[in-house]
């Protein structure tokens, strides 16, 4: 069941880390990913353009911002625009034209996500298409060979050049997801499947000197199942490795407690990705317990419902409180938005039919979470991360004692104390 | 403000409106047009992607139908509307409706006139009107009139009779109360020309008239300035303008009749109104309807040569993804293009006059108009 027999390895995987610091109290560090269109500092939010777009603002704006990796799906590619198609485009790269680099899901999020148009087999996945009705398997040869081909030979559309050519930069395995709701045999033949499809996915792979597969540790919130999982894909030797399974309806003091068992047996020197975490507070808590890579649709989809982030939680732009707000957003923030514009223009841009005002917030939202994760880094480089998730709970808090409970617990579990 | 005509050929106006602003070192090109706005902003852009355009007009468009559910806001902002709106630099007229939303008629009285907000309808009298201008501080703003008369309906000329009256005597109560204010004594009102004679000084601009065929027509008949709504009206369809204004000199000149009397055209409301019934109008041959299956593989630029932002860096192919997808950037780089080759197409107008071209780029329009 383990997989003993059929594991496959090949050469060396490329060791895409580097690490820069790293926190002497909690499990947190600063690095770089070494990846083919260029580097990336972490620990890092990745933004999700599910479509090949990241919703309103532009690939210049995006790249304006800072953001060096944003991530594609490609359940949904898969369907529209088609792999045929984005490879006839110089793959999704240039498709979009996108000259940094993009990390590919496998389309297993959507078992769960979509689970009523979904069936599981150990071939994969079958999924009825809600646009036309067609049933498509996804099973794991076929997410990596859509992964490959995501790519072409790419040459730049424009002047916004791109390095190297070769598609998305970061793969998925194909997991066989189940909600962390679940309980029973379930979550145990979801666990052992993965492990089998990561062995098929490698085999399967293509280009492993271009395009990074990675492993999707899975166990959902059962101890011993994740340990297993965690013991037997660290056997295979990938790349990087994401935490999976959780950031679904699970409690928090669960969630935290599969996150830090999941760090604890992770190698050091290849990447940890959080998937489907993005709230702050989350992101914050899971850098002390040693993850390095983060991507949620809750800042981009909370900016087209009319909420800002700040420091102290969010502000919901549409209520008329803010109606004669002169002041930006965030007025420490440096994002086009708050350097334009005051709450009260987005408020009356808001309640108007005109998109603009969607697309300043996005712009704000993406900005407001990369630089939180800047000043995360910063502050475990220069040896004060302790210190600076004081700061950050006191802020969003009004005092870091009244921090969650679940927080609070895990950042003492990593030697972090809040009071 | 001086209107400056380098050139009045066959009718058509060549020239520049200088010394304009509050600051009065702006200078407008003309025939020209004004950037379209809805709630103080373009549709679908940011200060970025504004300013990725080229060409985009020193004058934007403000409608009162989307800013006057602000007075109130704006009154305690005391700074003006292009501050509030991020668009400190530009100079700005205020309309009182949106060309592009249709105006229910019957809400005009003897007292005041309705604009429409998404909000709903908002009444104005001439102090309620003044009032709120004096909180927006535009460059321009136009009138309180009467603008229900259209002569594309059958208008009793009562009816017309009882347009111009009001229209009058808001103009004289307007100009009254502008008097008595230091801060409206800074912003110019555009008023209604009753009839009487060509007055060469007057700068003319026209309300509802965005198309390229129907543009060209206005210009002839001495028209200066117009808005640009068409470029928004074309992306909300999923199009993009691809007509082209790059006329070839032609050496068999055809030499145009001039019509007998030229028409005089009277400023806002009194003109022959176009069908502005929104956005449903129909497609144009003045533009492609990207969601068309045939652009699905098409890796060509929108048009070739175009140096918008979308052409230099996206295809045919993915304006047609992100409209199938019901993707937001559809609209945003539609828009980027859109508004860069309207903007072009008044620069070459303003060419062809200048080098007595303009026949020839009325015939290429008219070839392409359907």
């Amino acid at each position: 069941m383990a997989g003993a027999a059929t594991q496959a390895s090949l050469e060396s995987a490329p060791r895409i880390m580097r690490l820069v610091a790293e926190c002497s109290r909690s499990r947190a560090r600063a690095g770089e990913l070494w990846l083919p269109h260029g580097t990336v500092a972490t620990p890092v939010f990745m933004p999700v353009g599910t479509q090949a777009t990241m919703k309103g603002i532009t690939t210049e704006q995006l790249d304006a911002l800072g953001c060096r990796i944003c991530l594609g799906n490609t359940y949904h590619l898969g369907l529209r625009p088609g792999p045929e198609l984005i490879q006839k485009a110089n793959g999704l790269h240039g498709f979009m034209n996108w000259p940094h680099n993009l990390l590919t899901d496998s389309g297993g999020f959507q078992m769960v996500s979509l689970v009523s148009l979904s069936e599981v087999t150990e071939e994969g996945v079958r999924f009825r298409s809600p646009y036309d009705g067609n049933e498509t398997l996804l099973s794991p040869e076929k997410s990596v060979q859509i992964q490959n081909a995501l790519d072409s030979s790419y040459s730049p559309v424009s002047a916004f050049q791109a390095a190297g050519n070769t598609g998305s930069d970061i793969i998925m395995q194909l997991d066989d997801v189940v909600s962390s709701t679940v309980t029973g045999p379930r979550v145990e033949e979801a666990m052992y499947r993965s492990i089998r499809w990561l062995d098929r996915c490698i085999a399967a792979h293509q280009r492993p000197d271009k395009q990074n597969l990675f492993a999707i540790i899975q166990g959902g919130l059962d101890a011993d199942l994740r340990a297993t999982c965690l013991e037997e894909m660290t056997k295979r030797d990938v790349p990087g490795f994401a935490i999976g399974g959780l950031s679904g309806g699970e409690s928090k003091s669960q969630f935290w407690r599969m996150v830090a068992l999941s760090t604890s047996r992770l190698p050091k020197d290849k990447p940890r990705y959080l998937m489907g975490v993005g709230y702050a507070t989350d992101l914050v808590v899971c850098v002390a317990l040693g993850c390095d890579m983060f991507d949620c649709v809750f800042p981009t989809r909370t900016a087209r419902f009319g909420s800002a982030l700040v420091p102290t939680g969010n502000l919901q732009l549409r209520k008329k409180v803010f109606e004669k707000d002169f002041g930006p957003i965030d007025p420490e923030c440096t994002c086009p938005t708050c350097q334009k514009h005051s709450r009260a223009f987005l408020h009356a841009l808001l309640h108007s039919d005109n998109t603009a005002a969607l697309h300043h917030l996005t712009v704000h939202n993406i900005a407001y979470q990369l630089q939180l994760m800047s000043a995360v880094r910063t502050s475990i480089v220069e040896k004060r991360f302790p210190d600076f998730v004081r700061d950050f709970m006191g802020a969003m808090y009004g005092d870091p004692t009244l921090c969650p409970t679940w927080a609070t617990d895990a950042l003492a579990s990593v030697g972090i104390t809040l009071g | 403000m001086k209107l400056s005509l380098t050139k009045v050929v066959n009718g058509c106006r060549l020239g520049k409106i200088k010394n304009l602003g509050k600051t009065g070192d702006h200078t407008m090109d003309i025939p020209g047009c004004l950037l379209y706005t809805k709630t103080g902003s373009a549709p679908h852009l940011t200060h970025h992607t504004l300013h990725n355009i080229h060409g985009v007009p020193a004058m934007a468009q403000l409608t009162l139908s989307s800013l006057a559910e602000h007075h109130e806001v704006l009154t305690e902002y005391k700074e003006g509307v292009g501050k509030f709106i991020g668009m400190p630099e530009s100079l700005l007229y205020c309309s009182l409706h949106d060309p592009v939303s249709p105006c229910p008629a019957g809400y005009v009285t003897n007292k005041s006139v309705s604009v429409w907000s998404v909000a709903g309808r908002v009444e104005m009298t001439v102090s309620k009107f003044m009032a709120i201008q004096k909180a927006l501080q535009p460059d321009w703003f136009q009138c309180l009139s009467d603008g229900e008369v259209s002569c594309k309906e059958a208008t009793s000329i009562k009816r017309v009779r009882k347009s111009v009256d009001r229209s009058l005597l808001f103009l004289d109560n307007c100009l009254r109360l502008q008097e008595e204010s230091e801060v409206l004594q800074k912003s110019v009102i555009i008023g209604v020309i009753e009839g009487g004679d060509v007055m060469e000084e007057r700068l003319r601009l026209i309300s509802g008239v965005s198309r390229p065929d129907e543009v060209l027509e206005c210009i002839e008949r001495g028209v200066d300035l117009f808005e640009s709504f068409f470029p928004y009206q074309v992306t909300e369809r999923g199009c993009a303008l691809t007509f082209s204004f790059d006329y070839q000199p032609n050496p068999e000149e055809t030499l145009l009749q001039q019509n007998g009397t030229q028409e005089e055209i009277k400023c806002m409301d009194q003109i022959k109104k176009i069908e502005t019934t929104g956005c449903n109008q129909e497609i144009t041959s003045f533009e492609i309807n990207l969601k068309e299956k045939k652009y699905q593989e098409d890796f060509n630029p929108l048009v070739r040569g175009c140096s918008c932002y979308c052409c230099k860096n996206h295809t045919r192919a993915y304006i047609h993804h992100l409209l199938v997808t019901n993707e937001l950037l559809a609209g945003v780089l539609l828009m980027m293009h859109n508004f860069e080759h309207y903007f072009g197409f008044f620069h070459y107008i303003r060419e062809a006059l200048k080098s007595d071209k303009l026949a020839q780029l009325k015939e290429l329009i008219h070839r392409q108009a359907s």
